[in-house]
């Protein structure tokens, strides 16, 4: 069999039902297996960055894997923003490059990059295949290394005469890696001294991470929650792990997140972190916690563990097979003076500038969306004051689902990574959030869009700006804006109907909701672009 | 925290590209290497490691961790006085005129190192040992004038 129809058909037997990509000369092969094997979709993007996003948001959209590809050189390189994106944010997802002919890597050959090289901080693991052999292991490594521990991406480089060769192939094999063996059970001795502690707590917190949402846990998360009267607190990634509408839920950490969730988290004597890096966002350059706080740090990677904090009890393994033996054996701890102290901390929304009836206020908008929508839509923020505005102000209850790059803070990831969310989970409602800097870094996208015919809604908030940066410059250097304000923007809606997207402009708060009925009756894409304000910042 | 020399065994895949990876991984992380040897074990697929690097004890947690993390590495044992032997080859070609040549033969003879060369000029001077050895070794050489000097950095291996 060719290489290339065995790695389609390595898909296809992984339930990967679509891919994204772009062909080129050293990836051809794969493009003519794709042809013969009609049970593997293929989305045709615009530019390659946007495949691996359209990846990444279709792995986290059907809790899978996703899968993305390009050809050798620029095809490769224009693939690693995102995939340094899906690696900071532990997505399970493959990458196949093409590469220029075996006999002649490393003769600086047309459209010859080392992409392996290149992409070795950022991929969970890569590999470049010179012998045709290796391919039935090193997909069945891929893929088990990609899915399973901490999840990441795994790059397969091929050349094109590998791509071509013939092998004799029925299935993948079983594989064994000897130096891969994550470990999934909690230690028994240290989930005992955690309950021991978390039972001497009187003001105990779940800090929970986007772990929860990788390792599929947010059933046993609330499980756990509700059996021992724990509040929890979100990081930006773990917003959708725990719903915000129940009385135990707090609020969001972290540099963007609510001053009220770090008064009540510096509070806590008991801090129980399930799946967080506790990375310098989310904890305010490593000040959130009380030292005084017994801090038990749940995660699947021991390298993320004793990191950033010394002072506590470590405990490796999958978080939802932990929580579930932690559900067996808690009792309720009385936490109801904790939780009154909470609410009363707690207020119940976000402060909104007073607007005039000239502009959207982008927080209103996002309150007016999460009205019209399912209980179990997706939304897909970009990077800047939409990303904390869509975090803060969109309460992720029910099976909501909030994606954004929060690790890399990729801009331009919104618009792509929505279009791979339709495809992983195709009954959903998806919106795409983002500003008016990030949709013009993957602008045609809007192409891939309307190719797609997806049902999808795009809510573009359009204050002229790069709204962020601009804020940091008026924190960080006295408001001495420079960069940061377009001298010129085009007409987004005009834009959107040039790729053939029905599209409509939204002035003023009062036309919102008629605008996301129009877009949640369409039967195609959808395209909001909303005038806001561009004195509102993210929290004020 | 105590900052102090810290000896590692790895033992990796022989993989293209695994060499690479770790010693990207150190400078990616911004930690040292003061040396690292690496050569075939028995098992022509694996190879052996050892690194040595200065750092403290939280650091050094977090190394292992982020080796232990490269798929292609197999098992990390750290190596310490007490438990392991450690060499390193060192090669160090000195001025040696006709007066200094018999003085350095007598050091060498002391330190059991051998002679592989002579010229009219110089003298190069092969010599394994652990690291207090060594540096014995380099404090007594040094007065006669080094011409140049390699180590290949220190191997270990467990006692026992």
């Amino acid at each position: 069999m060719r290489v290339a129809d065995i790695i389609i058909k390595a898909f296809e037997t992984q339930g990967i039902t679509t891919i994204f990509g772009y062909p080129g000369g050293a990836n051809l092969p794969l493009y003519d297996a794709l042809r013969l094997n009609t049970n593997v979709k293929h989305v045709l993007v615009r530019n390659e960055q946007a495949a691996a996003h359209a990846a990444n948001g279709y792995a986290r959209a059907n809790k899978k894997i996703g899968a993305c590809m390009a050809t050798s050189g620029p095809g490769a390189t224009n693939l690693i923003t995102g995939i340094a994106t899906a690696y900071m944010d532990s997505i399970p997802m493959i990458i196949i490059t093409g590469q220029v002919k075996s006999d002649l890597i490393g003769k600086d050959v047309f459209q010859e990059a080392d992409i392996v090289g290149a992409t070795e901080s950022f991929t969970k693991h890569n590999y470049l295949v010179k012998n045709p052999t290796e391919i039935p292991r090193v997909l069945a490594e891929a893929f088990y290394i990609a899915t399973t521990g901490r999840p990441g991406p795994v790059l397969i480089d091929i050349p094109r005469d590998v791509l071509e060769a013939r092998i004799p192939f029925s299935v993948l094999p079983n594989i064994s890696i000897p130096g891969y063996n994550p470990t999934t059970e909690g230690h028994a001795g240290q989930i005992k001294r955690a309950l021991q502690k978390l039972n001497a707590a009187k003001r105990p917190i779940i800090f929970a991470g986007g772990g929860v949402i990788a390792a599929k846990a947010t059933k046993e998360l609330q499980a756990f929650a509700n059996a021992a009267n724990i509040p929890v607190i979100n990081t930006l990634m773990g917003l959708g792990s725990f719903p915000m509408d129940s009385p135990l839920f707090i609020g969001m950490v972290g540099y963007h997140g609510q001053d009220y969730a770090m008064e009540i988290i510096s509070k806590a004597d008991f801090v129980l972190i399930a799946g967080s890096r506790m990375s310098d966002r989310a904890t305010l350059n490593f000040k959130a916690l009380s030292p005084q706080a017994d801090v038990v740090h749940i995660d699947i990677d021991p390298a993320e563990i004793g990191k950033i904090f010394n002072h506590q009890i470590p405990m490796v393994g999958d978080l939802k097979l932990i929580l579930k033996k932690l559900v067996e054996k808690i009792t309720p701890l009385e936490t109801k003076d904790w939780l009154e102290e909470i609410a009363q901390i707690k207020p119940k929304l976000d402060p909104v500038i007073a607007n005039d009836s000239k502009t959207v206020s982008p927080k209103i908008a996002l309150r007016i969306l999460s009205e019209k929508l399912d209980n179990d839509a997706i939304l897909v923020a970009d990077v800047g004051q939409n990303q904390i505005i869509a975090a803060r102000n969109f309460p992720y209850n029910g099976n909501r689902m909030y994606l954004t790059s929060g690790g890399l803070g990729t801009m331009g990831y919104s618009l792509p990574a929505a279009i791979g969310a339709t495809y992983g989970a195709p009954d959903k409602q998806v919106v795409s959030v983002v500003g008016d800097g990030g949709i013009q870094m993957l602008i045609a996208e809007l192409g891939t869009l309307k190719q797609s015919g997806h049902k999808m809604m795009v809510m573009l908030f359009n204050n002229h700006r790069l709204g962020m940066v601009r804020e940091l410059q008026d924190t960080q250097f006295n408001s001495n804006y420079y960069a940061v304000d377009w001298e010129f923007t085009p007409d987004f809606v005009k834009i959107a109907e040039a790729y053939g997207l029905p599209a409509v402009r939204v002035t003023s708060n009062a036309e919102v909701g008629k605008a996301i009925d129009a877009a949640l009756a369409a039967d195609g894409p959808y395209f909001i672009e909303c005038m806001v304000d561009p004195e509102e910042n993210c929290l004020t | 925290m105590v900052v102090q020399k810290r000896f590692i065994s790895l033992l990796v895949e022989n993989n293209a590209g695994v060499l690479s990876r770790i010693a990207g991984l150190f400078t990616r992380r911004g930690y040292n290497i003061e040396s690292l040897t690496v050569g075939e074990t028995e098992n022509p697929r694996i190879s052996r490691m050892t690194i040595v690097m200065t750092c403290d004890s939280a650091t050094f947690e977090q190394i292992k961790k982020q080796l232990n993390k490269l798929i292609e590495v197999i098992k990390i044992t750290e190596l310490k006085n007490d438990n392991a032997l450690m060499r390193e080859l060192i090669l160090i070609k000195l001025k040696a005129n006709d007066n200094d040549r018999s003085k350095l033969i007598e050091i060498s003879n002391i330190f059991r190192a051998k002679i592989i060369d002579v010229t009219m000029s110089t003298m190069t001077i092969e010599l394994t040992g652990d690291e207090i050895k060594v540096s014995g070794f380099l404090e007594m050489m040094r007065p006669f004038g080094i011409v140049e000097l390699i180590r290949t950095g220190f191997c270990g291996i467990e006692r026992g």
